[in-house]
């Protein structure tokens, strides 16, 4: 695998690869000296364009757990609020030699462009509305942890799928590995034309004791100036997973961070039937195997300069 | 004169042999065409036609002679934005596709909205163009929406119709008055129909596609429900509409009830939204995003059978370019826009013609009418006339972009197709605008 730009691209052989390698990383973080040398002396890049403290972090961290140097370039105080194009600053950054990019952009299909710019491996850490394949591997690789696979489970995606990337990557994996998805959210958060991702739609959780895993997506709060719901009231009066709509078979998901009270309420956040920090706990180790997978295809970073650029003989 | 005629030299030429169509005039056979002093004077049998003294013979033998094509929707993007066209590469791509005028659109920087940028803008045509360019104005100031310009001095300083281009009159009211005053002024109103309030941030198509990739859509009532509302308004008012770039099924049924009411509304489709969908957006290339945004397989086969019926007046490139540094960015980043001007002709014959689902002759009507609207008479093989013809070779196969482009953007849906159909020769106001290069001429 050269680059990881969505879970479009992968077949269910492939996450389960990147599952059971991020499963064998696990004890790393139980050593003394959190580190294996797997990666030593390669250079990841983490390219965000988006606030994010903690897929950065998690990306960071699992480099480092693999020995690679890290360097993050965020787009606040750098020349992207200059006025620098995509283009021109992935040019920039090519001359870091560095062997993978991570990049977060707000723009959909920005690392599959980027993958085009640079001779670099490409982790797409969420490109706009459209993807967020580690969340979803990591997903995966949380579920399989928990109750050993995904082969016909039914699983509910609650909340706002039509700003979700988190909700499209996984509508996508889970299917792959054998799942059943049910989309669930107000019908004004529910994009038109979903149901051609293979996915069941419903707007109430009227029929919730059907799945075996709920997965929550966060509201935003933004989404209220926009007029999707009236209020968070009438949502968390709709679409709340609480202690009296979860049953006690059912496993909770959500991708963080957790709006206590909207779409999750404080007892479900804290009861045993949530994975909630085991999947950010997964998060390091998936990313630790995905980092693994696109850098050992990947031989290491020579950018050669332009002709023009170069020295005379 | 609302059609600006820039300098050209008087053509003397002799197309020996070629298969004439001309579906107004009824002709379809092999003649000779000769034009002396730009103007066709003899259409004789093939291979029957005496050589004029001095004059060039081009083989036309295997070739097809139409009347040239008319554009009613192009963006020159003079002034102001020259740098991703300007009037001489603009009409130089009009040129190449076969194009003997086409009419350009207001909004640039600054909008065409008083006269003095017109008489600028017409003079620099007169000028720099290769072929005739008839301009349009906006209907409000800046296309702000909620002023109207000095329609009646803009009328007399040669504006051939009024439009927003690029964004719909929103405001039904502001409609209302400029159909009104339209008494007045004269001059068609050319609608971009789009509800922004339903369009949004939307930049493709809302349906599977943009469902899949994430795209906040652009769902096919925000242009049908205005379509409706301003032929309800021009069915009102009296006045007279003509529709820019319909890409739906709904407007087009919307269109034909209004035809069929009595409304003086006429439409244009164009190439990519009768020949490509939402699937060519799969790849987030940016050349396929444009407004109104390619839609779905039903669309387009609605927009094929309006043109066929007669619902969709004639086809119009909206011709829309870009520089480099604009499209090469992600695509909800892009500027919306294709070039249009250079594949036309090919793409709708590569894709309707050749497999049948139109013949040649509806195609060639529906290029040439896009004038029609606008007082600008469709061209035809008739002698006497001033000569507007375009040769074709109906058989080379080409790739889009192979040779590059005389526009200045290279961002074209079509880029790296292979298209059936080339232009060799345009002769425009009696002269010849374009000659395909490796296209050999033999001297008499």
């Amino acid at each position: 695998m050269r680059h990881l730009l969505s879970i479009e691209d992968l077949d269910r052989a492939a996450i389960e690869r990147i599952c059971d390698r991020a499963a064998s990383f696990a004890e790393v973080a139980d050593r003394e000296i959190k580190k294996v040398p797997a990666l030593r002396g390669r250079t990841v890049l983490n390219l965000f364009y988006e606030a994010s403290t903690r897929t950065r972090s998690s990306f960071e961290l699992a480099a480092k757990r693999l020995s690679a140097d890290v360097v993050n370039f965020s787009a606040s105080g750098s020349s992207v609020e200059k006025g620098e194009s995509l283009k021109d600053t992935v040019l920039t950054l090519n001359a870091h030699k560095p062997d993978a990019i991570v990049i977060r952009a707000p723009w959909a299909g920005a690392a599959a462009l980027v993958a085009q710019w640079t001779p670099a491996a490409i982790i797409n850490a969420g490109d706009g509305k459209h993807e967020h394949p580690t969340q979803a591997l990591l997903d995966v690789h949380t579920l399989r942890q928990r109750l050993g696979g995904l082969d016909g489970l039914s699983i509910w995606i609650v909340g706002d799928v039509l700003h979700s990337r988190v909700a499209r990557s996984n509508i996508l994996a889970f299917q792959k590995m054998g799942a059943r998805v049910t989309v669930c959210g107000p019908p004004t958060l529910i994009p038109r034309g979903v149901e051609a991702l293979g996915c069941d739609v419903r707007f109430t959780l009227d029929d919730l004791a059907e799945a075996d895993v709920v997965y929550a997506l966060r509201m935003q709060h933004e989404r209220m100036d926009q007029a999707f719901v009236p209020t968070l009231r009438e949502y968390a009066n709709e679409y709340q997973i609480n202690g009296r709509r979860l049953h006690p078979r059912q496993v909770l998901m959500h991708p963080g961070p957790v709006n206590r009270g909207v779409e999750l309420s404080g007892e479900v956040v804290d009861s045993p039937q949530a994975v909630i920090t085991a999947q950010v706990e997964a998060g390091v180790v998936v990313r630790m195997a995905v980092l693994y997978e696109v850098m050992t295809a990947h031989p290491p970073a020579r950018v050669d300069r332009p002709e023009h650029e170069k020295a005379p003989a | 004169m609302t059609l600006v005629r820039p300098p050209i030299a008087p053509a003397r030429l002799v197309i020996r042999g070629a298969r004439v169509l001309d579906p107004r005039e009824a002709i379809d056979g092999a003649f000779d065409l000769v034009v002396v002093d730009g103007r066709l004077v003899e259409l004789a049998p093939a291979g029957s036609a005496e050589v004029p003294e001095g004059a060039e013979v081009v083989d036309g033998e295997g070739r097809h002679a139409l009347p040239a094509f008319v554009d009613p929707h192009v963006h020159l993007r003079v002034p102001g934005q020259e740098h991703k066209e300007d009037l001489e590469t603009g009409t130089r791509a009009a040129a190449a596709g076969g194009f003997c005028a086409v009419v350009a659109m207001p909004n640039t920087d600054p909008v065409v909205d008083s006269a003095p940028i017109l008489r600028a803008l017409r003079d620099a045509a007169a000028r720099d163009a290769r072929v005739p360019v008839a301009f349009t104005a906006s209907i409000t100031k800046g296309l702000r929406g909620d002023e109207l310009t000095e329609m009646a001095e803009l009328r007399d300083e040669g504006a051939i119709a009024f439009t927003d281009d690029g964004r719909p009159v929103v405001s039904a009211g502001m409609m209302r008055k400029a159909l009104q005053y339209q008494r007045l002024a004269g001059g068609l109103l050319a609608l971009h129909e789009e509800d922004p309030a339903l369009s949004g941030r939307g930049a493709m198509h809302e349906g599977e596609v943009s469902a899949l990739l994430g795209i906040a859509g652009i769902p096919s009532v925000s242009e049908s429900t205005m379509v409706a509302r301003d032929c309800a308004l021009a069915g009102y008012e009296g006045g007279r509409i003509h529709l820019q770039h319909l890409s739906c099924l709904e407007s087009v049924q919307a269109v034909a009830a209004a035809k069929e009411a009595g409304v003086h509304v006429t439409c244009e489709a164009s190439p990519h939204h009768l020949c490509l969908t939402e699937q060519a957006v799969r790849s987030l290339d940016t050349r396929m995003k444009m407004n109104p945004p390619l839609r779905t397989e039903t669309d387009r086969q609605a927009l094929i059978e309006g043109l066929r019926s007669g619902v969709v007046d004639c086809i119009a490139t909206d011709h829309a370019p870009h520089a480099r540094d604009e499209k090469e960015v992600p695509f909800e980043q892009a500027p919306m826009g294709t070039t249009g001007l250079e594949t036309a002709f090919a793409a709708v014959h590569s894709e309707l013609v050749v497999p049948g689902v139109l013949d040649l002759a509806t195609v060639v009507e529906r290029m040439t009418a896009g004038g029609e609207p606008f007082g600008i008479p469709a061209p035809r093989v008739r002698v006497g006339e001033e000569a507007n013809l375009v040769l074709v070779d109906l058989a080379a196969a080409w790739e889009v972009g192979e040779d590059g482009y005389e526009s200045r953007s290279e961002h074209c849906c079509f880029a790296g197709r292979e298209l059936r159909g080339r232009v060799l020769l345009t002769v425009a106001a009696g002269g010849v605008a374009y000659r395909e290069r490796a296209f050999a001429v033999t001297a008499a």
